[in-house]
């Protein structure tokens, strides 16, 4: 390596102040709206509209919280989202791993042919589907249940089929002998081999199926008619239309409905960027 | 012999979750939907045959088609470039061996983990005309905002404000991308007399064009497929300047139950979809540098 001279010591500091100047700038742009949101939730009404913008309230009024949270049922939609989120993510999950254990460790005829109809399926566009099956689930009587959410999480999501067969794949076939040797049957190879090694990629799957479920709309739209089964996404949107000038309500209850997401981005942050970066560069 | 024929029972029986639902909840319904676009029905009496008709109503006899791929194309061919190139720019700047990375990664990444719909209602305050945050801001420079959601130039431009909000997805994916460039590759072209201008184009680009491709392809299934911010913020308006494709296929189905005329519609978004892809394959597929193993 040359030295470093005295002025290209100098670009250097220039370019990383360049650099730091527009982060922290980007930065501020992006968190600005949410800052505004959380500052709009702790207002009293007459307070939302002063110009210029006021971005600590006085007084600040929690109150809003659990007006905003009890002028509608949130806690029964609360618990009917939790309640289709552990189904999807358990069903996923589950079903997803031994499908793709299946395709990743199994020799059968029509494994390679039937993984590419798993990647085509990937990029089918979901309108697709969205009115044949509302008319094939309405015909079942499953509008305005939870069946039409929860029952099809229990075969295979492809795009988690093919994560997880990615990593399946990576771990030596020596290591399914072994296990054969020492009485393992086929199932017992993936349930006490394959699934212990594969904690990483079940965190991605089981955040992703989570997140998914958490924030889906158009499906409960479709699916869930009466008040007493909405999701706290449809909620939302009810108290919105309701309270339309109650700014500093709505702000607040939509909040909440962010915090459990948020929270767990927070816990396992490494997850979520995995799935993203996972996607990207294997995909 | 034996042990073979049990993997193989094995392997389709374990398969068969994705198998079975793949019929039922894929291939089946896809087939359905072929058969009811050439039907009129209306969910209570039973599907009646009308031939083409639904596909003739499409190409020559409902104004909102055009208005509704117009809408479409235009956001689609605004956002996806818009959080290409954002995306791209953001990754590059984190690239940049610089402190407090994955605190900068956590902010720009933040926007895409909250909840969709949750935020649209943040924006619809953010948007808001008279105390909104933009025109507050546009105040203290003695501008006077548009009316943004109200306004039918403003109000597509807004959508794309807010598709660029999320531009930390693409952005992630890109710097996982950067990070595999193995950096022996700047140090040789650096060697040869490249300057940062020439090693961009001819080794970050090239190298991370798999990166790239992936994200334009997502970008432009979702983006053909926008709906839940134009139906909560706008529901089309004003004046159907958000209108999107999308809300076509649902009012149609789920407020008017024309299921056949809104299977017929979605068949056509779906031909779109596949157009567009292909396009994009075969124009710049070929170009893409999928490392040495080919």
């Amino acid at each position: 390596m040359e030295p470093i001279t005295k002025s290209q010591k100098k670009m250097i500091l220039i370019k990383k102040t360049i650099i730091y100047t527009l982060l922290i700038l980007g930065g501020i742009i992006i968190m600005l709206p949410f800052v505004w949101m959380i500052s709009t939730s702790l207002k009293q009404p007459n307070q939302i509209f002063t110009f210029p913008i006021e971005w600590i309230p006085d007084p600040i009024v929690w109150g809003n919280f659990v007006e905003a949270l009890t002028v509608r049922p949130f806690a029964r939609y609360a618990m009917n989202t939790f309640f289709i989120s552990t189904f999807t993510v358990f069903g996923q999950v589950l079903s997803s791993s031994i499908v793709a254990y299946s395709f990743a460790r199994l020799k059968w005829p029509g494994r390679n042919k039937l993984f590419l109809v798993i990647i085509a399926t990937m990029m089918l566009p979901k309108s697709m589907t969205l009115v044949p099956k509302f008319v094939i689930f309405s015909h079942l009587g499953w509008v305005n249940t939870f069946l039409p959410l929860i029952v099809p999480q229990f075969f295979g999501f492809p795009f988690f089929i093919f994560l997880m067969r990615q990593f399946f794949m990576t771990f030596p076939k020596s290591m399914d002998e072994a296990a054969k040797i020492d009485g393992c049957g086929i199932l017992g190879i993936y349930w006490r081999i394959i699934l212990p090694l594969s904690k990483p990629v079940l965190g991605i799957v089981a955040i992703q199926a989570f997140t998914n479920s958490w924030n889906d709309f158009i499906n409960p739209l479709i699916y869930l008619n009466s008040n007493k089964l909405w999701t706290l996404t449809l909620g939302l949107r009810a108290f919105q239309q309701q309270f339309t000038v109650d700014w500093n309500l709505l702000m607040a209850a939509s909040l909440v409905v962010m915090l459990p997401v948020v929270i767990l981005f927070f816990f396992a942050q490494k997850y979520f960027i995995q799935g993203i970066v996972f996607t990207g560069v294997k995909g | 012999m034996k042990i073979k024929t049990k993997e193989k029972v094995a392997g389709w029986l374990l398969a068969s979750p994705w198998i079975l639902g793949f019929l039922f909840f894929t291939a089946g319904p896809m087939l359905y939907s072929l058969f009811l676009s050439f039907t009129n029905y209306d969910l209570f009496n039973s599907p009646e045959w009308i031939g083409f008709a639904n596909y003739n109503r499409i190409f020559t006899g409902d104004y909102l088609v055009p208005q509704a791929l117009k809408v479409t194309f235009i956001f689609t061919l605004t956002s996806v470039p818009l959080n290409l190139i954002l995306g791209l720019l953001i990754a590059l700047l984190l690239n940049q061996k610089i402190k407090m990375l994955s605190l900068f990664r956590t902010v720009y990444y933040l926007p895409s983990v909250i909840p969709y719909i949750a935020t649209l209602f943040m924006w619809m305050l953010v948007f808001n005309p008279a105390f909104g945050l933009f025109n507050s801001v546009l105040k203290l420079v003695n501008i006077n905002g548009p009316n943004w959601l109200g306004d039918p130039d403003w109000a597509l431009p807004s959508l794309v404000i807010i598709s660029l909000w999320g531009v930390g997805r693409s952005m992630l994916v890109y710097l996982a991308g950067l990070q595999g460039v193995p950096t022996e590759l700047y140090e040789s072209a650096k060697i040869d007399g490249a300057n940062a201008w020439q090693s961009f184009w001819k080794i970050t680009i090239p190298m991370i064009s798999p990166v790239i491709f992936f994200n334009l392809i997502m970008g432009i299934i979702t983006s053909l497929q926008a709906f839940n911010t134009a139906y909560i913020m706008t529901q089309g308006g004003p004046v159907n300047s958000t209108y999107f494709f999308m809300l076509h296929i649902f009012y149609n189905a789920f407020e008017d139950y024309n299921m056949g005329y809104s299977s017929a519609l979605a068949w056509i978004l779906f031909m779109i979809t596949f157009i567009f892809t292909l396009i994009v394959f075969k124009s710049i597929g070929s170009k893409i540098y999928y490392g040495e193993e080919g």
